[in-house]
Order: C-alpha cells, then sequence, then structure tokens
C-alpha cells in the first residue's frame, strides 16, 4: 500500500518503522530537515521536508494516489487539516491522531463528516490499557480480544514458584485449561509445547476462560489483592483520563501534579481524586502521602527517567503493583531487569491499533484482521481473525487436520458468545473469531496460518 | 564497524560479479576463442570465494554510513582484482599492474587504455573490457540492490550513496530497491535503444555493444585502435554524441520525465547549467579550429563530439584533437574537471559541485562588502543546507589535493608536461584520453608500474567521489572501537 506519512515525533516514527518493514510504500513528511534525514537512514522510506498540511507538500508527496493518510503532528488541528486536504487531493482514507480531551466528546461528528477512517488518541488509549491492568493487577500486561471477551495475560514467574520446572502440559489440570501461548526467557521466545519446561523469571503469555484464569492465579500464589488505592504521579492528559476511568470505577485515587495551574484544572476535572500539589520526583512527599499504603503507582510524568526511578522507589516500598509509563523504546529491555513489570508505551499502542487498521484494509475480501498485539518487543504478534468466505481450507476440518506453520498456535476460538479454548479435535467455522499467537510476522489472512 | 556484514555483502557482489563473467565467455564461445579457462577460472574462484563468504553469520544487519562506504571501496577493489585475472591468463595484457590498470579504467568508466593494439585483441576480451564500462556506469552495488532480496531494511541506502555520484543521493521513490530497478531500467532501455540507432548506420552488432556500452557507462573503450573515428561516418557520430550528452544528465531528469513531470524536469537547474557548457564549448572550439578544417560546420562536427565526449567524461575520439590549437585543448582539460552532471553516469567534480561553489563564492564576495547581511543559497529551488555546502568545498579541496600529489608522483616518469597533467586530470576525472603522449590515439603504456598504481588509485577515488577509497586507506578504520 502507499502510505503517508505527516509528522515524525513518537508515533510517526514508531510507524515509519513498522509499516516500511511489512513492506509497504511508506513517504514521511515532516518540517525538521534533520528528522526527515534520519528517517531515511534508518528505513526504507522517502521523505520530505515541509509543511504536511499544505496543499503543495502533500502533492508532491502523491497523496492523490495514497492508499491512507496517517496525520501525527503534534498539533490536533493540523492533523485534522492534514486529513481534509488529503481527502480532497484523492487519498482513500485518513487516520489522525486527535489528543485534546475537548475534542473527544466529537468523535462521532469528525469520522463522519470530516470523513475521517480513524481517530486515534494514544493518551486515552494508554490511560485504558492502564486500567485495564489495575482491575486484574495480577498480571503484567493484558491484551484483549473479541471486544473484551478474551483476554492475553503476561505473568512473570517468580522464583521459588510452584510453576518453576513445571511442564506445560501440568498446568491444565481436570476441568481446568490454561493455554501458555508465548514465553519469553531472556532475548528469546517460544510458542511453547506441551513438553516445554517453565523456568524461574520466563515472562509468560497466557490465556484462558475467566474463572479458570482466576483458580489458576489462586492456586499458583500469583494472586495479587484487587486494587483499591491508586497513586498516579504526573497530572497530565493519561493521567486525567485514568483518573476519571477508575474513580467512576470506585477506586480512591490520588494525582500528584507539579503545576500549579494543572492541579485546579483536575481538580474541576476529576472531582473524586485527591489531587496534590508537589513534586511527584521528592521521597518525602511520596512517603508523606502514604505510597506504603497503595495498593497502585502509576509514574507518568514527561520524563521516562522520572518515571523509573519512582517506580523502583514504589517496588522498594513494596507497592503491590506499578505502572511506568515509557516514550522512548530505546532502553526497554533493560526495564524487566529492574523489575519493572508493566511498563506501557503510548506510541506502541498507538502504533500497534493503525498497524491492525493497515493489515485489515490489504485485504478486503478474506478474513479481515480485526485486532492486533504485538508482544514481546514485537516478536510476537498475537492477532485476531474473523473467519469469512474464502477461508475454505481451514473451515469445518478438525484442527489436528490442519498443516499450521510452526510457531503458531490458535489461542482461542469465539463463537458467537461461545469462548472455545480448542483442542485437537475442535473446528474453525465460518463467522469465528480466531486468535492467532504466531512468533511468524505480518500475516493478514487467516490462511496464511497453514503452511 | 560490522566486519560479518561487510564480508557478507562483498561476498554477494563477488559471486554477481562470477556471473557476469560468463557474459564475454559466452561471447568467446561465439567466436570461438580458445580463452574458455581464462573466463571460467576466475569465475568459478569468484564463486567460491564469494560462496564462502556467504557462510558468514550475521548478526546485525543494520549497516550504517560507515559500512556502506567501506564495502563499496572495497568491493570495487576486489572487482577490479578479480576482473583483471583473464587479461593475464589469456596473456594478451600479461603484466599485473597494466591488466589492473586496464580493468580499474574499465569498471570505472575511464577509458584509459594501456593496450597499443586494440584490433588484435579478442572478442571475448574486448566484451569483457567494455562491458565492465556498463557496469561501473550505474554502478554494481545499485545493481545488487536491485536484483537481491533485502534483508536489512532502509539502511541499504548508505550503499546507494556512497557508490552514487553527486553531493545529495536521494530515493526516486520510498523504496531503495525499486529506486535501484527503475535507474537500471532507465538505463537498459536506453542503451537498447542506442544499440538500434548504431545498427541502422550499418555497424557490425559487435562494434554496437561495445560502442553502447561505452557510451552508456561513459567509458570510452572502442574496439578500434582509431576509436570512432575509425568508422568515418558522420551518423554514427551524431548518434553517439547525442547519447553521451543524454548519459551525462541527472537520471533524475529522466524519471520526472517518464512520470509526466515536464515542468519540474525541465526546470532542472544543473541540467540547464550543463547544457550551457556544452553549447558554449562546442562553439568556441569550432571557431578556434576553423583554421584546421577550412568551414565552420566541419569544425562544429568534431568540436561537438569532442565536446559531449570530454565532458560526459566518455573519452571516444572521432578526431585525433591532439593536433587542435592549445586553446581548444585547454577547453577540454576544463572540461575533464568539470564533469558531466550528478546522478549520472559520468565523472569528474560534476556540474552541480561547480554551480553551488560559484554561488558560494557569489555570497561570501557579497558578505565581504555588506558582512551583516544575511544570504542563504538556493540551488533547484531549495535552501542548501550547510552540511552539504560543506561538503562541496571539502570535495572540491581534496579533489584539488588528490590532483596535485598524484601529478608530482606521475610526473616522476619523465614525460612531457602536457601529458602528465592531463594524464592525471584525465584519470581522476575518469575521463579516458589525454594530450600529447596519451592523446586519444595513443595510450598509456608509456608510464611506469607505480604511475599505473597511482593513476589507478586516481580512477578509483574519482568513480567513487573521492571519500569511500581514502577511508579504505585511512588507517584508522582499522582501529578497532573507533
Amino acid at each position: 500500500m502507499y502510505i503517508v506519512i505527516v509528522g515524525d515525533g513518537k508515533v510517526g516514527i514508531e510507524l515509519t518503522e513498522q509499516l516500511s518493514k511489512e513492506g509497504h510504500d511508506v513517504v514521511v513528511i515532516d518540517r525538521d530537515p534533520q528528522v526527515v534525514e534520519e528517517v531515511v537512514n534508518a528505513f526504507d522510506v522517502k521523505g520530505l521536508c515541509g509543511n504536511g498540511a499544505t496543499y503543495g507538500a502533500q502533492e508532491e508527496a502523491g497523496v492523490g494516489g495514497a492508499d491512507l493518510l496517517i496525520a501525527a503532528t503534534s498539533a490536533d488541528e493540523v492533523n485534522i487539516l492534514c486529513c481534509l486536504v488529503a481527502r480532497k487531493l484523492g487519498a482513500k482514507r485518513t487516520i489522525a491522531r486527535v489528543r485534546n480531551p475537548e475534542y473527544l466528546g466529537q468523535l462521532p461528528f469528525m469520522q463522519e463528516d470530516l470523513q475521517l477512517s480513524m481517530v486515534v488518541n494514544p493518551e486515552f488509549e494508554a490511560a485504558r490499557e492502564i486500567a485495564r491492568v489495575l482491575r486484574f493487577p495480577s498480571a503484567a500486561q493484558i491484551e484483549s480480544f473479541g471486544k473484551g471477551r478474551v483476554d492475553l495475560v503476561e505473568v512473570r514467574i517468580p522464583a521459588g514458584s510452584p510453576l518453576c520446572e513445571a511442564r506445560v502440559s501440568e498446568l491444565s489440570a481436570g476441568k481446568r485449561k490454561v493455554l501458555i501461548c508465548a514465553v519469553q526467557r531472556g532475548e528469546e521466545v517460544f510458542i511453547p509445547s506441551g513438553a516445554f519446561v517453565l523456568q524461574a523469571g520466563d515472562r509468560i503469555h497466557l490465556t484462558a476462560s475467566a474463572p479458570d484464569m482466576a483458580d489458576f492465579f489462586k492456586t499458583k500464589g500469583l494472586q495479587k489483592a484487587r486494587v483499591k488505592g491508586v497513586m498516579i504521579i504526573g497530572g497530565g492528559k493519561i493521567g486525567q483520563y485514568l483518573a476519571q476511568m477508575l474513580t467512576s470505577s470506585g477506586m480512591e485515587v490520588k494525582i500528584i501534579e507539579s503545576d500549579e495551574d494543572r492541579c485546579r484544572e483536575l481538580a474541576e476535572q476529576v472531582p473524586k481524586a485527591a489531587v496534590i500539589w508537589g513534586d511527584g520526583t521528592e521521597q518525602e512527599l511520596l512517603d508523606e502521602e502514604g505510597l506504603d499504603r497503595m495498593d497502585a503507582l502509576v509514574a507518568l510524568t514527561g520524563i521516562d527517567e522520572e518515571n523509573i526511578i519512582i517506580s523502583m522507589y514504589a517496588n522498594l516500598k513494596k507497592t503491590p503493583k506499578v505502572i511506568t509509563k515509557i516514550n522512548r523504546n530505546s532502553f526497554a529491555g533493560i526495564l524487566g531487569s529492574l523489575g519493572l513489570d508493566t511498563v506501557i508505551s503510548p506510541k506502541s499502542i498507538s502504533a500497534d491499533r493503525i498497524v491492525s487498521y493497515t493489515r485489515a484494509l490489504q485485504n478486503s475480501t478474506g478474513s479481515a484482521v480485526k485486532t492486533l498485539y504485538k508482544l514481546v518487543d514485537g516478536k510476537v504478534e498475537a492477532l485476531e481473525f474473523e473467519a469469512g468466505e474464502d477461508d475454505g481450507a481451514v473451515i469445518g476440518r478438525p484442527l489436528r487436520e490442519l498443516r499450521l506453520r510452526s510457531n503458531l498456535l490458535i489461542a482461542c476460538i469465539i463463537r458467537r458468545n461461545k469462548l472455545i479454548y480448542p483442542t485437537g479435535e475442535d473446528r474453525i467455522e465460518k463467522g469465528d473469531r480466531v486468535v492467532v499467537v504466531t512468533a511468524n510476522k505480518y500475516l493478514s489472512d487467516l490462511r496464511e496460518i497453514l503452511q | 564497524m560490522n566486519a560479518r556484514l561487510i564480508l557478507r555483502v562483498t561476498g554477494k557482489i563477488l559471486i554477481l560479479e562470477g556471473f557476469l563473467l560468463w557474459l564475454p565467455l559466452i561471447v568467446n564461445l561465439i567466436y570461438r576463442e580458445s580463452f574458455f579457462w581464462s573466463f571460467m577460472g576466475p569465475s568459478l574462484g569468484l564463486l567460491a570465494a564469494g560462496g564462502l563468504l556467504q557462510l558468514v553469520r550475521v548478526r546485525s544487519h543494520n549497516l550504517y554510513a560507515k559500512e556502506g562506504l567501506f564495502i563499496t571501496a572495497l568491493a570495487w577493489l576486489l572487482m577490479s582484482l578479480f576482473g583483471c585475472l583473464p587479461f593475464m591468463l589469456s596473456g594478451e595484457i600479461p603484466v599485473f599492474w597494466d591488466a589492473f590498470f586496464e580493468m580499474v579504467s574499465g569498471f570505472t568508466t575511464t577509458g584509459a587504455t594501456v593496450v597499443s593494439d586494440v584490433e588484435a585483441m579478442s572478442h571475448g576480451m574486448l566484451f569483457w573490457r567494455s562491458f565492465s564500462h556498463w557496469i561501473g556506469g550505474m554502478g554494481i552495488l545499485v545493481f545488487v540492490l536491485a536484483v537481491l532480496p533485502q534483508t536489512g531494511g532502509g539502511t541499504y541506502i548508505n550503499l546507494m550513496r556512497a557508490e552514487s555520484p553527486g553531493p545529495q543521493v536521494g530515493k526516486l521513490v520510498s523504496k531503495v530497491r525499486f529506486t535501484a530497478r527503475i535507474l537500471y531500467g532507465i538505463y537498459i532501455v536506453m542503451t537498447l535503444i542506442q544499440i538500434v540507432f548504431l545498427l541502422c548506420g550499418r555497424m557490425p552488432l559487435f562494434d554496437s555493444l561495445i560502442t553502447a556500452f561505452g557510451t552508456a557507462g561513459t567509458g570510452g573503450f572502442s574496439c578500434l585502435n582509431n576509436s570512432i573515428a575509425g568508422y568515418d561516418s558522420l551518423y554514427i557520430e551524431i548518434v553517439v554524441t547525442v547519447f553521451m550528452l543524454l548519459f551525462g544528465v541527472n537520471f533524475n531528469f529522466f524519471y520526472l520525465l517518464l512520470i509526466g513531470h515536464f515542468g519540474e524536469a525541465f526546470r532542472c537547474e544543473e541540467v540547464r547549467w550543463y547544457f550551457i557548457i556544452v553549447l558554449f564549448s562546442m562553439v568556441v572550439i569550432a571557431l578556434n579550429t576553423l583554421g584546421l578544417y577550412g568551414d565552420f560546420w566541419t569544425a562544429l562536427r568534431y568540436s561537438s563530439f569532442q565536446v559531449a565526449s570530454i565532458i560526459t567524461t566518455t573519452g571516444f575520439a572521432s578526431w585525433d584533437f591532439v593536433s587542435w590549437p592549445t586553446f581548444s585543448r585547454c577547453v577540454l582539460i576544463v572540461l575533464m574537471v568539470i564533469g558531466a552532471c550528478a546522478g549520472s553516469t559520468g565523472g569528474g567534480i560534476k556540474v552541480c559541485r561547480l554551480v553551488i561553489a560559484g554561488k558560494t563564492m557569489n555570497r561570501e564576495l557579497k558578505l565581504l562588502s555588506r558582512p551583516r547581511s544575511v544570504v542563504g543559497i538556493k540551488f533547484e529551488g531549495k535552501t542548501l543546507d550547510p552540511a552539504v555546502l560543506r561538503g562541496v568545498q571539502t570535495f572540491l579541496a581534496v579533489y584539488m589535493g588528490i590532483l596535485f600529489a598524484s601529478f608530482l608522483v606521475v610526473s616522476l616518469d619523465g614525460l612531457s608536461l602536457e601529458a602528465t597533467f592531463s594524464a592525471v586530470v584525465t584519470t581522476l576525472g575518469n575521463v579516458g584520453p589525454g594530450l600529447a603522449e596519451v592523446g586519444p590515439m595513443s595510450n598509456f603504456s608509456a608510464f611506469s608500474p607505480l604511475s599505473k598504481l597511482v593513476m589507478s588509485f586516481n580512477m578509483l577515488a574519482g568513480r567513487l567521489e573521492l571519500f569511500p577509497i581514502l577511508l579504505l586507506f585511512a588507517p584508522s578504520t582499522y582501529i578497532k572501537r573507533a
């Protein structure tokens, strides 16, 4: 596909990387010549320097013949203007990043009347992701499929856990069925078979029905208490969205924000939350505000290093659940070794959504990609497909008869409202939603699961 | 530096050269010549060496600027070393530095030869010599980028940058691979058109191929001792003149024409300057040589061919211009230094660098009289980045440095000043013939082995735009962790 990306900030670069690696023709427009230079050197894309909202720049980038324009500059208004110009020039689809909470209410209007195919709000989506983890604190990360009916949960196996040295097949005892979809051990990733033996320090991604999952966590000693009190450091947009979500589900929220004016705004916007004016990087303040009594801490300041330090301090204070926001992925690999399990990267979340959208566009005929998550630093993908007309090869046959690719696992089948954690006897039917976990990248069609 | 990746990519280039050697082998078989093993031996050696290098396990596929420059220089050096083996094995150019000089002259599209009787060479060898022009013209790495499946993401642009001439190398389309394919596509089609035109002029097929390769790569090897003059045909001279000029134009120009952006194409500043210089020189030389030819149109026939041949750094000759008046010879020397457009197959300093340098000079003059004024430099309608300006200035300085250093070394051979100077200028600019003893109807065999190696270095440095080759020989490159 021919894709034009306007504005190469955080989300823009992430998208440039992922889309160009998937083989799309990508053209990047940015104001800063240095950014353009760097992008062109690093990825197989064409770069243009200029204001992407102008007719001239878009024409030079060939927007008229583009399949998709993604506007990801720092200004919402510029993004919307970009999309309007692109539609006039003839771009088939447009995606805008719109992050101002004030515009959030008029999303349907923007999508319909301004003809935006998709509106992405990284902060809102990050907040939603954090809220999901807080509702189920035992997991380090949660990915949802089938509109929230199926969860793929990441857990780290602590030393001394009964899971150490356990075979994968032993986990599904009796009626309980737990499916391990991927295991990350150091730098390596496995899509495990039944004979795979787990070790302490492994990060496992698993799925199960809600009661089985709860039972599994309880019996294996991974259960963490329900979160009631949350401390949020940094009252930016994510903080505000998150506080709204959490207070509405009845949690107690304390926001620490260093800007006085912003504090007043927050107090107005999120009346149920306690807003504290102070510097969240000060140890005394955290202690004074009762960090040790909190069930969870969410570090959301604008500076990665501060978030990491705050999270490490919270770990030291034995805060049960610590969530760290990271903007740059440069050193994401070391965070696990620091004991920071739950790391949220807003730009990756948005980029994943846009990438899954482009993959769904790519094959409009067969089974469309409904959801896509990248796990384990992008080494594994979890995708949700809808089985359609053209997937005859995989439909109606028992799974054990299908010759699946290596490093691929069918995690779950959603049939109407029923969840099936499949065995070899189960079949995929037309209209099913199928969740596939794979280390083979860039699947865009259900048929591609076959060898 | 990522030594493993460098070895692997270099290996691929060697394999490619191994296969390319089969083309002259076929020519050898067609003409029933007896040099089968002279081609097959080096070919098998290249395939084996390249194949072994493919066993190297590469940990990271990221190819940064430094690796790009290094691979380019190493590949060109190795290609020339392996490529000269057929000459030596067949005994047609038995001595190493002669064969090496000839091969480097081929790949760098210089066209300077050490062979005194070209017509006595076998068809296979002649074909290989000229085919190396064609490959070297657009570049072997660009070819590799076009044909091989790509693994390293976008960082391979650094390879193309290191090999393609010009101060700013961009992509035509978003993917390196398709950019390379478009460039080679244009190149192949234009070469084929020229072959057809030459065949229409009743030139034999073999000669047409050789001449077209020489023109397309702006090389200049011919299969006649007297170059194009040997055909003595106005039609052929016109065809070759037109195609030489076309191959000296920035290929972006053709791409813009191809996708229908005519306005943009003809606004191209460099191309306009190029044609202004060409027309001016043609007329000036024609007027200067009026006394020699008698009438203006004959003078223009020879001057236009020669100007096109020299400025595009091809080096064909339709007249032994050694006998021209001093002024005309000096114009030719200047054209040798100027060279063709960036992004073409020609050599030299490149028109755009000189235009930029001229504009910089103009700005500095303005700043002298009005020190506080702020003046930007615009080229092709865009304000130039200071980094590009600095690059152009450095290039000019280094070019002059190499020129005069090798001038001193070559002068040890004791040839005339004119021959020595023109030999250095012509090799560094990838032109081919020089003046006096190294004129178009003579050859470079009179030089000592040392001079031949120095001039081989000049040719490689000139073709790869100086820096890759300098990097290859710089000690700091080999210091670990540097």
